[in-house]
């Protein structure tokens, strides 16, 4: 919406939205700032945005006391082997459905999205049980396969919307050249669908990063993720404001990092191709 | 243009996303059902066998079951009016000319990437707490009395927080949608004397109306079975007054260790999660030409 404008206008609206922003934004600069306190000045009255004690010994304490690199490295395997499995199984369905839609293909589409809606506290026993049957429990393929399929439908979705934007001409041609199906895939569709298989792998590794039902109640220590690793920080004991500060940090410092770079093609995929 | 054999291998492409996808709703989906009609306790394991619809009569009788089902919807609601309200406010004003749009974005989507259980308790620790939170040092500055946000407005407080979550998803699908419009239709608009207002309801929000539609949609999945922030910080309470449906199931199965009850509340839990669904899809559905 360029129209021409005023720069008292441009002032006013850049203040007004940089407050606005700063605002959404503030709890985790706050977390931030505060990670690098002194429990004592973390919970000074009137609060101060900085101190002048600052101080490196909350990182250094909640790295002492717990494995962080053990929960990150979990945190690492679960989110980006359970994206990567995903794209392997929805990849060809995604294709199949854009370029060989049925007249089903819609209602299969919304069914599998409708998987989603089933509340997970609601299946927690019999999931429970499957996984300390079969082995699963506390295991990272276990919460891989588990991440996988609750991400599935919106892979499918979301590669569906992109894979859709590509000329089927092209397919045909090549298709006429002789390609054979794999090939078909290999050489021609998938560098068109690069940058969108990109941005699903993208949201899916956040959504996976964050997910905090499943890895939680499917865990004890072995593949205990990030998500466990703040939830043992969260019983209040004494003066312990700063090392809260400084461990939630580690634990949403790798994603929101990723994220900020990504932010541009993130977007993209979320909006499920629906909007341009 | 489709022959006989891509349609084989077209079904063949998608069998495996179906198939593990069926499995993995009509497994544990078929043992809550058994359960569900089971005595099943773990603290009592010698009495077993059939209950009956005992399980859904306990949860159908009980005061807890509509608390937790308006609870639930009072969250899903909330949440959904309050970040779509505030989301086409901030795309609007983000959408201005202003210095420095890369930036602001990057600030506004930032709580996306903050997971609940951090998010939770941020929000518990560092602000709501009633001695050592941001409020309560503004209140006691302001001369007033702290207000003790998750015990006397628990589901207000729960609400408040899962919309910061959810805020940045909305304004930026919201804000993509806003910078596809073309100016031209605006400025007819406006050289044709529409005010300000009528811009924005008779061209901007129309043309918004398939953006509004994804939030809902992708937003009410996840909000159906929000759970961490509820565990995190008022655990249900104070009493059961912030307790959703989700949250209730997991009371019964983990605290009470009534896996035949829980059962019963997951079977009904996934019943109004598919009316939800249904209803969701149908309205839905014409709006995202999938």
């Amino acid at each position: 919406m360029a129209r021409s404008v005023t720069p008292r206008r441009k002032i006013l609206f850049t203040l007004a939205a940089w407050s606005v922003a700063l605002l959404i934004f503030f709890p985790v600069l706050w977390t931030i700032l505060t990670s690098f306190k002194t429990e004592a000045s973390a919970v000074a009255s009137p609060p101060q945005l900085f101190t002048a004690d600052w101080t490196l010994e909350n990182y250094a304490e909640v790295w002492g006391r717990s494995d962080y690199p053990r929960f990150f490295w979990n945190s690492v395997v679960i989110s980006v082997g359970s994206t990567l499995l995903g794209l392997i199984v929805a990849i060809p369905a995604a294709w199949a459905m854009a370029f060989v839609p049925g007249r089903r293909t819609k209602d299969l589409l919304m069914w599998m999205l409708s998987t989603k809606m089933m509340p997970a506290a609601a299946v927690l026993i019999p999931m429970y049980l499957i996984f300390q049957r079969t082995g699963l429990f506390d295991t990272r393929f276990g919460l891989v396969m588990a991440l996988m399929l609750m991400n599935l439908p919106v892979i499918v979705w979301m590669l569906y919307t992109y894979f859709k934007e590509i000329p089927g001409e092209i397919l045909e041609a090549a298709r006429m050249d002789g390609a054979s199906l794999r090939n078909e895939i290999l050489y021609v569709l998938t560098p068109m669908a690069v940058p969108g298989i990109a941005s699903t792998m993208l949201l899916n590794i956040i959504l996976a990063w964050n997910e905090a039902f499943w890895t939680i109640t499917l865990t004890t220590t072995k593949a205990a993720p990030l998500s466990a690793f703040i939830a043992s920080f969260s019983a209040p004991q004494g003066l312990f404001y700063a090392k809260l500060s400084a461990a939630s940090t580690m634990a949403i410092a790798p994603i929101l990092i990723l994220g900020w770079f990504s932010q541009k093609q993130l977007v993209r995929g979320l909006t499920f191709g629906a909007v341009k | 243009m489709a022959t006989q054999s891509s349609r084989t291998a077209a079904r063949l492409m998608v069998a495996p996303s179906v198939i593990l996808l069926f499995i993995w709703m009509i497994v544990p989906l078929s043992l809550t059902a058994w359960f569900s009609f089971r005595i099943y306790r773990l603290l009592s394991p010698e009495r077993n066998g059939w209950a009956g619809i005992q399980n859904y009569k306990w949860f159908f009788n009980s005061p807890d079951f509509w608390l937790a089902i308006s609870n639930t919807l009072l969250l899903v609601g909330g949440v959904l009016t309050i970040t779509i309200v505030l989301g086409v406010l901030i795309a609007l004003l983000i959408d201005q000319p202003v210095w420095g749009q890369g930036p602001l974005r990057i600030l506004v989507i930032s709580p996306f990437f903050v997971m609940p259980p951090v998010a939770a308790s941020i929000w518990e620790n560092l602000f709501m707490h009633p001695q050592n939170g941001m409020f309560a040092s503004a209140a006691i500055g302001l001369g007033m009395k702290p207000i003790l946000f998750l015990e006397s407005y628990p589901m207000a407080s729960v609400i408040f927080i899962v919309s910061w979550e959810w805020l940045p998803f909305a304004t930026l699908i919201l804000l993509t949608a806003l910078q596809s419009m073309s100016s031209e239709q605006l400025e007819a608009a406006e050289m044709d004397g529409a005010g300000a207002f009528s811009r924005f309801w008779y061209i901007v929000l129309p043309h918004m109306k398939r953006a509004i539609t994804v939030v809902i949609l992708i937003q009410t999945i996840f909000l159906l079975g929000i759970f961490g922030e509820i565990f995190t910080t008022t655990q249900g309470g104070p009493g059961s007054a912030s307790t959703t449906l989700p949250y209730m199931i997991y009371k019964q199965a983990v605290i009470a260790k009534d896996i035949g009850r829980a059962a019963a509340g997951g079977i009904i839990a996934i019943i109004l999660a598919n009316i939800v669904a249904y209803f969701l899809m149908r309205s839905m559905g014409k709006n995202l030409d999938a």
